[in-house]
């Protein structure tokens, strides 16, 4: 493998762990004001992501460091093309980070209130218009031979692009119904797993319509080899066990298991794009590959050896804040926050 | 200038001041923070756990606003400088992704640790889970001063490909520009948080809130002021050493030396720039001062604008090749007045506390120190501004023009919305910014059970 395929393979670690992680905690910001019913409920609920979501976006991040430093014209076209949604992204991702922290340091009704619905679109956004990107660089969108976008944001907004965004929005608010139903306790576990439910039957309805339609609109199925399809296989296998394992009570199965839906499902877009990295809908000679938008062979192994070492610490000590944090939180603990 | 790079220009210029008013103070109270902290766990003293608790409030408020807008500040080199990002990708990316590797991870790891780990883990380790949030954003100004500092002054690099590739990633950390700036910038943000610690702590002595405790957090903050105001007084002078070789034209800009200056040059203290005819106004000068400042010597002249000018035309064809001088000049005289007036402050308050003098008692000092708390904050706003406008017409010294790194396909439209949507959410943001620092501020230390109390059958919680 040259180091073109291990950066992008890299690349594709990253946003499998951003949206494995901060799926959860966009789906508990989406579910906070209809959940939390009480002021103390949302605390629970906001307590449950609070020491986390932090650290997952970094991933996000990260990811976006990659890209600019291992895939420059990835970088460079991707995130000047789709300009006003990024925009919009970073709006919702700027009122959504305040709202973590601001929301609870004013006891009055209103500021709650303000704040809280501001996490919900704050955390609908991001989840909707990822989806959105993802799904249009698997489509392919007009770039031309300079490598620049020419489409505008309703380009993007396509019956493909939109369906995309709406599995996305639905994944992540299972996961993070399914995360609460792991780390809450009493009624509030119990509308959590209800809310999981509901939200289950309707996700995997939106997750079969948009492999169907892939199947149509992208070349996704048509790559050969077979990993891509197994992915597929082993994904909707997955969500389809989500129900069963909630059904029996083991959370923490249930919890993982969509987790690997939403791993397969990035996973299957990632491997299917390779070894483009966009593609143009204009002319496949403009397609940005792994090898024209990257980085000097230089640069991508200096890159390497930074991963390489700093990684593994990166991995170990997130896990380790995941294991202080491991309990159940009820709406009899002291609160903070 | 197109409009469309126009606005790119000023959404980089308000998103990045903006990001920098909260940078520099949460670099420098984490590390005060993690130093109170650590007197507490090493002497069981409860003031101050109170005081660490206090100022982290505050450090928290404000950590939240500098880390949302530092991902709008990631993503903007793409979205707005599509063909920098082409250009320079292969050595500003780099260091990039290492600030996130290395700082940012662990910056928001240990800081979701410390605010939720009051109970969970030992004291020592709690405390320690402060410093490393301080490592980690001092690591992360490293990194992102290295890529910075590239495009002051390029190194370890070839043209390749019609782009800047790296050669030699260890010329980019040896970079001298790296470490005169580096240093001048963290001690500019320990010096911030000095003074921020120093006037709240006054403000608190002063309405006889807890002085006995403030007294503490006032000595700490002194001492802190004091020190970093010296060194980055020093850094800022050896910088200053270096800009007179290393961006002549950005000494010169910042300077009004329209013309080549006398051996040995004079200082210009005050004047009024006049761009369309290359002379200034009311020109007040120091002798010798600017040979002192420029070479540390009583000699030696300092080339003018017109000269530079002509040497850049000689060297990479026609063009204009001077900076905006008014800015650079008045931005430049600001912040040195600004870093002048914290050094004496600071210096006064460290020689009563060296007599052994009580602090607390000199209510005209404490005064002062309320008020100064703007000066760090002026200081580093028009540091960055001549830093960066001085340094135009280029957005990489000598390989890459602003007006050639904007995005081609960004519309002036879409600009000019994004930035209308930014300024009026970080207006609201500073709004709620403010409010909060305020708030904590009044209610001082009664101010973790303040937090709590609208929640009816739960114990107020320690800690946020």
């Amino acid at each position: 493998m040259d180091l073109n395929t291990v950066w992008f393979a890299l690349i594709v670690v990253l946003f499998v762990g951003y949206f494995f992680l901060e799926g959860f905690d966009y789906g508990v910001g989406i579910l906070l004001p209809w959940l939390g019913r009480s002021d103390q409920e949302r605390r629970v609920l906001l307590n449950t992501v609070g020491p986390h979501w932090d650290g997952n976006e970094v991933w996000l991040i990260t990811a976006g460091g990659a890209m600019f430093a291992a895939f420059p014209n990835w970088y460079a076209t991707m995130f000047s093309g789709f300009y006003l949604a990024l925009v919009l992204m970073l709006l919702a991702l700027i009122v959504r980070g305040v709202g973590f922290e601001y929301r609870s340091r004013d006891g009055s009704r209103r500021w709650r209130n303000t704040w809280d619905w501001l996490i919900f679109v704050g955390s609908l956004l991001p989840a909707l218009l990822w989806g959105v990107a993802l799904a249009n660089l698997v489509h392919g969108v007009p770039i031309d031979a300079k490598m620049n976008y020419t489409g505008t944001l309703w380009t993007l907004l396509g019956p493909y692009g939109i369906l995309g965004g709406l599995f996305a929005v639905l994944a992540f608010t299972l996961h993070g119904a399914l995360f609460l139903a792991l780390k809450t306790e009493g009624e509030l576990r119990d509308r959590a797993v209800g809310t999981a439910r509901r939200v289950g039957a309707v996700t995997t309805v939106v997750a079969a319509l948009f492999a169907v339609y892939s199947y149509f609109a992208t070349d996704l199925f048509q790559k050969p080899g077979f990993l891509p399809g197994l992915l597929v296989v082993v994904g909707g296998l997955a969500l389809l066990a989500v129900r069963p394992m909630l059904d029996r009570g083991r959370d923490g199965w249930a919890f993982v298991l969509n987790g690997v839906m939403i791993v397969a499902a990035v996973a299957t877009i990632f491997l299917g794009l390779y070894p483009n990295v966009m593609i143009s809908s204009l002319n496949p000679a403009w397609n940005l590959t792994v090898y024209n938008a990257s980085s000097s062979p230089y640069t991508l192994k200096v890159m390497t050896i930074v991963a390489v070492t700093l990684v593994p610490f990166v991995l170990a000590y997130q896990a380790w804040t995941y294991w202080i944090f491991r309990k159940r939180i009820g709406v009899r603990e002291r609160l903070i926050y | 200038m197109d409009l469309n790079l126009l606005l790119a220009r000023w959404q980089f210029g308000v998103t990045t001041v903006y990001h920098f008013l909260f940078v520099p103070l949460t670099m420098g109270l984490s590390v005060l923070v993690a130093i109170l902290e650590t007197l507490y766990v090493r002497r069981g003293d409860m003031a101050y756990r109170k005081l660490a608790e206090f100022f982290g409030r505050l450090f928290l408020v404000n950590f939240a606003l500098g880390v949302v807008t530092g991902i709008l500040q990631e993503f903007q080199f793409g979205m707005n400088w599509s063909d920098y990002s082409r250009f320079m990708g292969d050595i500003f990316g780099a260091p990039l992704a290492v600030e996130a590797l290395l700082a940012f991870f662990m910056e928001s790891t240990f800081l979701g640790l410390w605010i939720f780990g009051w109970d969970k883990v030992s004291k020592s380790l709690h405390a320690a889970s402060m410093w490393l949030v301080a490592l980690g954003t001092t690591l992360s100004a490293l990194w992102i001063l290295t890529a910075n500092s590239f495009m002051q002054e390029p190194v370890g690099f070839v043209l390749r490909h019609g782009r800047a590739e790296m050669v030699d990633f260890f010329a980019l950390l040896g970079n001298p520009q790296l470490w005169v700036e580096f240093p001048h910038v963290i001690f500019g943000a320990y010096a911030t948080a000095g003074f921020f610690v120093a006037g709240i702590s006054a403000y608190q002595i002063l309405r006889g809130h807890h002085p006995d405790l403030f007294v503490r957090s006032l000595r700490l903050g002194v001492l802190f002021a004091a020190v970093f105001s010296l060194l980055v007084v020093v850094m800022g002078h050896a910088q200053a050493v270096h800009l007179v070789s290393a961006q002549p034209m950005k000494m010169a800009a910042s300077e009004a030396l329209w013309k080549t200056s006398p051996d040995p040059a004079p200082w210009t203290l005050f004047a009024i720039p006049d761009s369309a005819n290359q002379r200034n106004y009311l020109e007040i000068q120091i002798p010798y001062a600017l040979s002192l400042l420029a070479y540390g010597r009583l000699s030696g002249s300092v080339p003018g604008i017109a000269e530079l000018q002509q040497q850049a035309v000689a060297r990479y064809g026609p063009g204009d090749y001077v900076p905006p001088v008014g800015v650079t000049f008045w931005s430049f005289r600001i912040m040195v007045l600004a870093g002048v007036l914290m050094l004496i402050l600071g210096i006064y308050g460290a020689v009563l506390m060296w007599r052994k003098r009580d602090l607390g008692a000199r209510r005209g000092f404490l005064r002062l120190l309320v008020w100064a708390i703007a000066l760090p904050y002026i200081a580093n706003t028009t540091g960055w501004l001549m830093t960066e406008i001085g340094r135009q017409p280029w957005v990489v010294t000598g390989l890459l023009k602003t007006a050639n790194a904007v995005s081609p396909t960004v519309s002036a439209l879409d600009v000019g919305l994004s930035l209308g949507l930014f300024t009026l959410l970080y207006a609201v943001m500073a709004a709620a910014d403010v409010y909060l620092t305020l708030k904590y501020v009044r209610l001082g230390l009664e101010s973790t059970e303040a937090e709590a109390a609208p929640v009816v059958g739960v114990e107020p919680g320690v800690g946020v």
